[in-house]
């Protein structure tokens, strides 16, 4: 066997087996009929997809779906819209000597584990929680009003625990950016405003497409947020695999339903690259 | 205006936009790391943490493994964590050299699994693995929690090791051939030692990655309890030793970032 083949060998069996075949082979495990008393059969039931997607399906599973792209794309616009403004301050405003301490303090919730800062936030803007209780004495918020279990929550706690997945990759990108460009820009005589737009925005665009892919996945798919700080009216594709799987057990339908979501996940990030664009696909990761 | 004035404007135009944009999101990150310290702290009347300031206590921290199952499962978290981190960067290195150094059939597949595993939702990740082990009648506990915290830790280690040796070169390598190094020996005393400081990164990367995942493990872990897992499993209520765990953890990982600055600044005079 040639070098490479052999330093390849263990790394990438490994993948292929724990990873890429379990991947494939749930779509084979969406396919069978049964239930966890008798066990499940392969019986090439691809009537399951129009039964949990369809009209008329008992559990709403498209509504889910839906629901879950929906807070997941607006999480990844308020991380863009926050995050770039953060990424740019600390390439090109603050000073070189400060900027790995203040690009620490961007990922030190990372320190933290997601649950314990989720279930904190939780903690927080709960009913006893200080943010309601000082709201109510200034009379801004009624004795009925909540945060928890609102879209809003949700969407503010996905975006809160992957907003440093936005600013690593944009400031890596906007770091990387040849100074000269905007002394060019400015010599042609653009604007600053427009010199953003035409130089440094498109030259950020990997930076841009490399948190899309980090924040908007996992955004998603998280079953976490919607969990701990959402309700009922708040229920998305994440939970519902969860508990198909973990609490039913009914593993074609948990199967089928994350096929699903993988399979939207890659045609709406497909249709991005190919429209929005990115330079180099391996920049990516 | 003049070209010179334009030119100065570039990059010094004063504002306070930016940095209050930059202050607010760093208040608002410290949110619930403050909250967490704080009710560490604070005495909780039923073992579960309350929003109403009981008093100043340390028991929760003198006390800290006689919670039933959290020290437990912090063991088998850090043990999955580490172990699963030293097997992905032995395992990963020889990958990322194949993939950076050489050209080969299925180099561009190998790319392509490395991608996708990265860029899979851990929900999905979590479901296919579940499903996999129960096909191949696997028993799921603390072996199918390493195998699959390894699969998606290699992916971190190629992409961080192939960063590094994409911009350190062969030349140094070349050089130790030239006189007389076999190609293994040339390895270890000059590729392994130029590329530590990718190795410590991609080990730190992975040792984080597999200690803090909750939703693949929540699929693979079977009887077995990470703390993630025993963490999400209070929801009815926190027990204060969990946030003792939490600040402890912030405290060691915050020293030990502060450690790497000082020592990164000294070396770079």
């Amino acid at each position: 066997m040639s070098v490479p083949y052999a330093l390849a060998l263990l790394g990438a069996a490994w993948m292929i087996v724990l990873f890429l075949i379990p991947l494939i082979s749930q779509l084979s495990v969406s396919l069978m009929t049964g239930d966890p008393e008798t066990g499940f059969n392969l019986t090439w039931n691809f009537g399951i997809y129009a039964e949990l997607f369809g009209p008329g399906a008992a559990v709403p599973y498209a509504l889910f779906l839906g629901r879950a792209l929906l807070f997941g794309s607006i999480a990844t616009i308020i991380t863009i819209l926050v995050g770039y403004p953060v990424a740019y301050f600390l390439a090109f405003r603050a000073p070189q000597r400060w900027k790995t301490p203040l690009l620490s303090l961007v990922v030190m919730s990372l320190l933290v584990s997601f649950i314990i800062r989720t279930y904190m936030w939780g903690f927080i803007l709960g009913g006893h929680g200080p943010i309601l209780t000082w709201l109510r004495e200034l009379h801004l918020a009624g004795p009925d009003f909540h945060i928890l279990g609102t879209a809003g929550a949700v969407i503010g706690g996905l975006a809160y625990n992957s907003f440093p997945y936005m600013v690593l990759p944009i400031y890596a990108v906007l770091e990387r950016i040849d100074r000269s460009m905007f002394e060019a820009s400015a010599d042609l005589y653009a604007s600053p405003r427009v010199g953003f737009f035409r130089t440094t925005l498109p030259l950020s665009r990997a930076g841009i497409f490399s948190g899309i892919l980090l924040v908007f996945i996992d955004s998603v798919g998280d079953p976490v947020n919607s969990q701990l700080l959402g309700g009922k009216t708040t229920y998305m594709i994440g939970q519902a695999i969860q508990d198909a799987y973990l609490s039913q057990q009914q593993y074609n339908v948990a199967a089928a339903l994350s096929t699903v979501l993988m399979l939207a996940l890659g045609v709406i990030l497909l249709a991005y690259a190919r429209f929005i664009g990115t330079d180099n696909i391996e920049d990516l990761a | 205006m003049t070209l010179d004035a334009r030119r100065a404007r570039i990059g010094r135009r004063p504002g306070f936009v930016l940095p209050a944009v930059y202050w607010a999101v760093i208040a608002v990150t410290l949110v619930p790391i403050v909250a967490m310290i704080a009710y560490s702290f604070n005495v909780a009347p039923n073992h579960r943490i309350t929003f109403v300031w009981h008093g100043f206590t340390l028991d929760y921290y003198r006390h800290l493994t006689d919670l039933s199952g959290l020290w437990q499962a912090f063991v088998v978290s850090v043990t999955i964590a580490v172990l699963s981190a030293l097997i992905s960067v032995v395992v990963g290195l020889p990958l990322a050299l194949a993939l950076d150094r050489y050209r080969f059939r299925g180099r561009s597949l190998v790319w392509g699994i490395v991608f996708v595993d990265i860029s899979a939702p851990s929900i999905v990740v979590g479901a296919a693995s579940l499903s996999f082990f129960l096909t191949v009648n696997l028993h799921t506990g603390f072996l199918s929690i390493l195998l699959v915290h390894v699969a998606f830790n290699i992916a971190y280690v190629v992409v961080t090791l192939r960063a590094r040796l994409s911009g350190m070169g062969t030349v140094l390598e070349e050089a130790a051939g030239d006189l007389g190094a076999r190609p293994l020996n040339a390895f270890f005393t000059i590729t392994v030692p130029l590329l530590m400081p990718g190795i410590v990164a991609a080990f730190m990367l992975a040792l984080t990655m597999s200690i803090d995942d909750y939703v693949i493990t929540s699929f693979v872990a079977g009887s077995s309890t990470t703390f993630p897992l025993f963490v999400y499993g209070a929801k009815t209520g926190m027990p204060p030793q969990v946030l003792c765990f939490g600040t402890i953890i912030f405290v060691a990982g915050a020293l030990l970032a502060l450690l790497n600055g000082a020592l990164n600044r000294k070396s770079s005079f």
